[in-house]
C-alpha cells in the first residue's frame, strides 16, 4: 500500500497552498509556478482548494497568532501521508518578521516541516526545485523514511498510531 | 419567505488566496448582511517599525505587501526625505516612476487574471498571467528581483538603468500594448464577462464618496481622484496621462477602468524611457546613515497612488535614529465598506467576484485588529485595562481601537453635533 501511495503521489502530487500571514509575494509566486510560463501542472501538480484532497501543504508566511489554530487544523485535516513545504524566508525562519509580537518564527514552530524553500520571495524555479527534491527524498531510496513509516503505520502496523511525529526522523529530513 | 441563515466563509477558502473570513447573512440566495474579519495577516509591523532604524524600515515596510511593495517604500522614503529636506535627483525620480508604473501593470494584470478566475473564466486568468511575465522580467532585469524590488533608498534609488534594459523594456511594452488592446476589445464584450459583471456589485457615485472609496474602485463609480494628478510626486508632473473614470460603478466598469489604466501605464513608461534625464541617482554622496543622523523631529504625511488607490504613510520622528511612529493607511482598508455595501442584495454566487472587485489585499489591510468582546467577563477585563473591543493584535502603547475616554468623547461629540447630521 505504501508503494501505491508513493507512486501516486510522485506521479501527481496535489498541493494546498495556505497563506499564514505572508505578504503575498510568495503566494503570488506559488500561483505563478502553476501558470503558463512555469506550468507545474504539466507534471501533474494540481492546486487543490481543500486540505482533504492535498498531498503537499505549501505554507507561506511566518504564521501569525490568528492563523496558528487554522494552520494546525488544516494540517490535521490532510490525509496521511502528508508533506509540508515552508515556502519563503518567513515560513522558514520568520524572515523580517522575527520577534514581531503577533508572529511565530516560521512554520516549524507550529507543524513539522519537510522542506524549506528559501527566498524573499521564493522564485517559481526555487519552489519547483523544492517540490521535486521533496518528492525524491520522500521516495523509496530517499533518506526521509518518516513518510513511509507513517503510511505503514496507518495501513499495516496498528500499534503505531498514525500521525505521531517521530523526532528522530524529523531531524533527518 | 425563506429563513435567514448565516454562512461563514473562510479563513481558508477556495476563492481568495489570502485568509479572510466573511459571515454572510442570507435569505435564500440573496445576501442581506455581511460581516468581515480581515486581520488574520496581522503581523505587528507598525510596532516593529519603532525598533528599527529608518534604513532597515525601508525593507520591513516593503514587506507589508508583496504586490505593491514599491508603493510602500516610495511613500515611506518620500516622507523621510521631506523630514530631512532632501531633494531627489531627476534621474532617480524617473526611475521611481518607471518602477511604479511597472508595478501597476503587474498588479492590474494579476487582478485581471484573478477576476477572470472568480467568474470561472480561467482562459483570461492564464492569458493575463502569461502577459504579466513580461512585466516581471522587466522588473527583474531592472532591479534584480521579481517581487520586493528594493529600488528605493533614502534620497534616491539604488540601481541605475542601462540602455540595454531600456531597449528590452521598450520591446516588451510594445508587445504588451498589443495585448492590452486585445483585452480592451474582447474582455468587456465577452458574453461570460457581461453576464457575471454587468450590474453586479454596484456602488453609486454618491455612496462611493460617502464611504471614502479610493483608486480604481472609486474611479469606476465616477469619482475623480488620483494622487498622481492631485499631488504629483516622483516624475508625474512631467509626464502626460489621463485619469480613467467610468460612470456605472459595477464590476464591468471596474474591469474597464483597470484595463484602460494598463494602457495609460504603458504610455507613461514609454514617456519615462524617452525622457530619462542624465545625472546622479542619489541626493547626496554621504552614506544614508550620516544623512539620517541629522533628522529633525516632526510629523509628515506622505501620499501615494498605489495600484489599488491612495496609500498614506504618517511618519513621526523624535529626532532619534528610529521613527517614533509610522502609521500606514492602505487603499484596501478604505475600500472594504464598499464591499459590504455591494454584497447586500447580491447573490451568494457573486460573493467571490464582488470581494475581488476592489482588488483586496489582506496583508496590506491587516494593520488593526478589532474584535467585539464575546461575553460580559471578557468585556469587563477589557474595560479594566481601559481598552474596549480590542483583541491581542493591539499593544499597550497603541491599542488600535477606542479607549473608554475616546468613546465618551465621541459620544458627546455625536449628540451635541446632532443637528448637523
Amino acid at each position: 500500500m505504501g508503494k501505491l501511495l508513493e507512486w501516486a503521489r510522485s506521479a501527481s502530487p496535489w498541493i494546498l497552498h495556505l497563506n499564514c500571514g505572508s505578504c503575498n509575494g510568495c503566494d503570488i509566486e506559488t500561483l505563478d509556478s502553476l501558470m503558463p510560463r512555469y506550468d507545474l501542472e504539466r507534471f501533474g501538480v494540481l492546486k487543490k482548494d481543500t486540505p482533504r484532497h492535498a498531498d503537499v501543504l505549501v505554507c507561506t508566511g511566518p504564521v501569525t497568532r490568528q492563523m496558528e489554530p487554522r494552520l494546525e487544523r488544516i494540517y490535521e485535516q490532510m490525509p496521511e501521508p502528508k508533506l509540508v513545504v515552508a515556502a519563503g524566508s518567513c515560513a522558514a525562519s520568520g524572515g523580517v518578521f522575527q520577534d514581531c509580537y503577533s508572529c511565530h518564527d516560521g512554520v516549524d514552530e507550529v507543524i513539522p516541516v519537510d522542506m524549506y524553500v528559501p527566498g524573499c520571495p521564493i522564485s517559481p524555479e526555487a519552489l519547483i526545485d523544492g517540490l521535486v527534491r521533496l518528492l525524491e527524498e520522500s521516495g523509496e531510496g530517499g533518506k526521509a523514511s518518516r513518510l513511509r513509516e507513517r503510511s505503514e503505520g496507518i495501513f499495516e502496523d496498528s500499534d503505531a498510531p498514525a500521525g505521531v511525529i517521530d523526532d528522530e526522523h524529523v531531524a533527518d529530513t | 419567505m425563506a429563513e435567514e441563515t448565516t454562512i461563514p466563509i473562510g479563513p481558508q477558502h477556495p476563492s481568495l488566496k489570502e485568509p479572510a473570513n466573511f459571515e454572510l447573512t442570507v435569505e435564500g440566495e440573496q445576501i442581506t448582511g455581511a460581516e468581515l474579519s480581515i486581520s488574520y495577516n496581522h503581523r505587528g509591523i507598525e510596532q516593529a517599525v519603532r525598533s528599527k532604524s529608518y534604513l532597515e524600515n525601508i525593507y520591513l515596510l516593503e514587506r507589508i505587501c508583496g504586490i505593491c511593495s514599491h508603493s510602500h517604500t516610495t511613500a515611506f522614503v518620500r516622507g523621510v526625505e521631506q523630514l530631512l529636506g532632501l531633494s531627489v535627483p531627476d534621474r532617480a525620480r524617473y526611475v521611481r516612476t518607471l518602477v511604479a508604473e511597472l508595478e501597476r501593470l503587474h498588479s492590474h494584470l494579476l487582478w485581471l487574471g484573478v477576476a477572470g478566475h472568480e467568474i470561472g473564466f480561467d482562459t483570461l486568468w492564464q492569458y493575463a498571467w502569461r502577459d504579466r511575465e513580461a512585466v516581471m522580467d522587466s522588473l527583474e532585469e531592472l532591479t534584480g528581483n521579481r517581487v520586493h524590488y528594493s529600488i528605493n533608498t533614502i534620497g534616491g534609488v539604488r540601481e541605475d538603468i542601462d540602455t540595454e534594459t531600456i531597449d528590452a523594456i521598450r520591446d516588451r511594452m510594445a508587445e504588451l500594448s498589443d495585448r492590452i488592446d486585445f483585452y480592451l476589445e474582447t474582455v468587456p464584450a465577452e458574453r461570460t464577462v457581461q453576464l457575471r459583471c454587468e450590474d453586479v456589485g454596484v456602488v453609486s457615485k454618491q455612496r462611493a464618496q460617502e464611504l471614502c472609496a479610493v483608486g480604481p474602485t472609486a474611479r469606476a463609480s465616477g469619482v475623480q481622484g488620483d494622487v498622481r494628478k492631485d499631488e504629483p510626486y516622483a516624475a508625474y508632473d512631467e509626464v502626460d496621462f489621463e485619469v480613467i473614470t467610468a460612470e456605472d460603478g459595477d464590476l464591468l466598469a471596474r474591469l474597464q477602468v483597470r484595463i484602460e489604466e494598463l494602457a495609460e501605464s504603458v504610455a507613461i513608461i514609454e514617456q519615462v524611457l524617452a525622457d530619462l534625464p542624465e545625472g546622479e541617482l542619489k541626493a547626496s554622496q554621504k552614506p544614508p546613515q550620516a544623512l539620517l543622523a541629522g533628522i529633525e523631529s516632526g510629523d509628515v504625511l506622505s501620499r501615494y497612488e498605489a495600484p489599488r488607490g491612495e496609500l498614506t504613510h504618517f511618519i513621526r520622528s523624535d529626532g532619534s535614529d528610529t521613527p517614533e511612529r509610522v502609521h500606514v493607511r492602505v487603499p484596501t482598508l478604505a475600500n472594504w465598506p464598499t464591499v459590504v455595501e455591494a454584497l447586500k442584495g447580491s447573490y451568494i454566487a457573486d460573493t467571490p467576484i464582488v470581494v475581488a472587485g476592489i482588488d483586496p489585499c489582506i496583508s496590506c489591510t491587516s494593520r488593526i485588529g478589532v474584535a467585539v468582546a464575546e461575553d460580559e467577563a471578557t468585556l469587563a477585563d477589557a474595560t479594566d485595562s481601559g481598552v474596549v473591543g480590542v483583541d491581542e493584535s493591539g499593544t499597550d502603547d497603541d491599542p488600535g481601537g477606542y479607549t473608554l475616554d475616546d468613546l465618551r468623547e465621541y459620544g458627546i461629540e455625536w449628540y451635541e453635533g446632532g443637528d448637523t447630521r
